[in-house]
């Protein structure tokens, strides 16, 4: 028996399991190390504190999700030997592999930054990317009175990159619906030089920040939260009060990659960006959050990587090489509020543009413009997610880019950019 | 290559990275008001590194670890806006998200 041994369960680690299990014989035992009970749909972390997604839709048991024929070891991983090819589990196991596969995601990090866990930690200062901090923030915003709400991302890399900026957008959207717009000011705090970044969704997206009124504090690396004066401080000694402070803490990767020697500083694998390898150990590879890639870590991303991967191994199987199949392709939906959204489709080389989605000229769905088609079908995506997505039942959306349907003209206007 | 005669972007990153040589990071860090000591460079180079092996402009915690300079450390050496300033100098992209 030949072992595929797959650690972490969550998007990716669940996907290519079952991928994985459709291709391969009974000569094969593909396995998943995971120590938590449960399966979290991330993407409904976003509606959660504004009422609008319950914890019964976004959690099921980690059982449920994995089908026959995957084994389930449920324990954390203590160790890796890519010498031997074994992995040490806290339970004491030792588990040999034949191939490897890293899908651990990634983890959050509060304590990384001075005093966010203080005093003020899940009483003035929340996070939305735990199942906690979002149950939490759900009590927090409807006891809200007014004051300066402050949507802080800490540092990149971060899960679902426009997530913070989707959260300041329904923030807008519920207070005016509360009545009570007014007496809340919306803040967004990044270390990067601006709210958008790419110079297309700069110019066609940035009315959204107006329209808003959604004040941006750029470049901006929080080095402390002081939660007695409730303050946010940077590095270089700037100050944003908040009244109510919404914080993506840093990202890093799984706290047993720091024991390996297959982690980059803060715990992501180094990954090569086309096959998926990861670089420091043969027959290990990396998908998901897990990875140092420059693709967003998104569940979209996941899913596509699992399709590709699944080709990678089987040619690894079959003895030949890999290819480097592996373009970056993402594909998110954004929530502007007022029951709208926009959907967003790139790859390494290509930045979000306007046109049509899946098919060309048609759609249904309109690119990088808002509509109420996306906010439904971003809705809707969570039923895909588990009785799709999950168990590896064919998507009709390809894994790498097309530019079918895109407007590239937007680029040339732009002068190139 | 001189200064004059690279491509830069609008916001004055390098267009292409095969340009980059040390003098040109000496000139470009010269420009915005820098100049380049031993401490400077470790921070510059190891943002390099980073980009070449990942593929990305690293975030400063990244750097910080990599180079051994604390983050407090690199905003004096770059004090106005370290991320930004260390990306031109070294000559890789602007640190960026998805939109």
């Amino acid at each position: 028996m030949k072992t595929i041994l797959v650690l972490g369960a969550g998007t990716a680690g669940t996907a290519i399991a079952h991928k994985l299990r459709r291709r391969l014989n009974k000569d094969w035992d593909i396995a998943v190390v995971d120590p938590s009970d449960v399966h979290l749909y991330q993407p409904g972390l976003l509606f959660l504190p504004f009422g609008d997604e319950t914890e019964d839709r976004v959690v099921r048991s980690r059982g449920s999700t994995l089908r026959r024929g995957i084994t389930w070891h449920k324990s954390a991983v203590e160790g890796i030997d890519t010498e031997q090819q074994r992995v040490e589990l806290s339970d004491g196991q030792k588990l040999a592999y034949d191939f490897l596969i890293i899908a651990s995601g990634s983890d959050i990090r509060p304590d990384m930054i001075d005093g966010m866990l203080g005093d003020g930690w899940r009483k003035s200062v929340f996070d939305f990317y735990t199942l906690e901090g979002a149950k939490a923030l759900e009590g927090a915003l409807a006891g809200f009175e007014g004051g300066r709400l402050v949507v802080n991302v800490v540092e990149m890399p971060i899960k679902c990159p426009v997530a913070p900026l989707e959260f300041a957008f329904l923030a807008d959207a519920y207070f005016t619906k509360r009545g009570m717009r007014d007496k809340v000011e919306l803040v967004y705090a990044t270390p990067l030089d601006g709210a958008f970044t790419k110079p297309l969704a700069s110019k066609t997206l940035g009315y959204l920040l107006e329209d808003k009124k959604i004040h941006v504090e750029t470049e901006f690396m929080t080095g402390e939260v002081d939660s007695e004066k409730n303050v946010i401080r940077s590095y270089d000694d700037r100050e944003v009060p908040y009244d109510l402070l919404v914080t993506i803490p840093p990202h890093s990767g799984a706290r047993f990659i720091e024991k390996t020697d297959l982690g980059d500083e803060i715990g992501f694998v180094p990954t090569d960006q086309h096959t998926l390898a990861a670089k420091k150990a043969n027959n290990v590879f990396c998908i998901g959050d897990a990875t140092d890639l420059p693709s967003s870590k998104a569940g979209s991303v996941a899913h596509f990587q699992a399709d590709l991967l699944t080709e990678n191994l089987l040619r690894a199987i079959a003895g030949k090489d890999l290819e480097p199949t592996f373009d970056g392709h993402s594909n998110c939906f954004v929530e502007t509020g007022y029951g709208k959204a926009m959907l967003i489709d790139f790859n390494y080389e290509t930045e979000p543009l306007p046109g049509q989605f899946p098919i060309p000229g048609i759609g249904p769905l309109p690119l990088l413009k808002e509509c109420r088609r996306n906010h439904w079908a971003k809705r809707l995506f969570r039923l895909v997610y588990w009785h799709m997505l999950l168990p590896a039942r064919p998507i009709p959306i390809s894994p790498t880019m097309s530019l079918a349907g895109k407007q590239l003209s937007a680029v040339a206007e732009l002068g190139g950019a | 290559m001189s200064l004059e005669s690279v491509q830069r972007d609008a916001e004055g990153y390098l267009a292409n990275r095969e340009d980059w040589s040390k003098e040109l990071a000496q000139e470009i860090a010269a420009q915005l008001g820098v100049s380049l000591t031993d401490e400077h460079w470790r921070v510059v180079n190891a943002a390099r590194t980073i980009e070449e092996e990942s593929g990305s402009s690293p975030g400063l915690r990244k750097i910080s670890k990599r180079s051994e300079t604390p983050i407090k450390s690199i905003y004096q050496l770059f004090p106005d806006g370290p991320a930004k300033l260390v990306a031109k100098i070294a000559g890789i992209p602007k640190p960026k998200s998805c939109l």
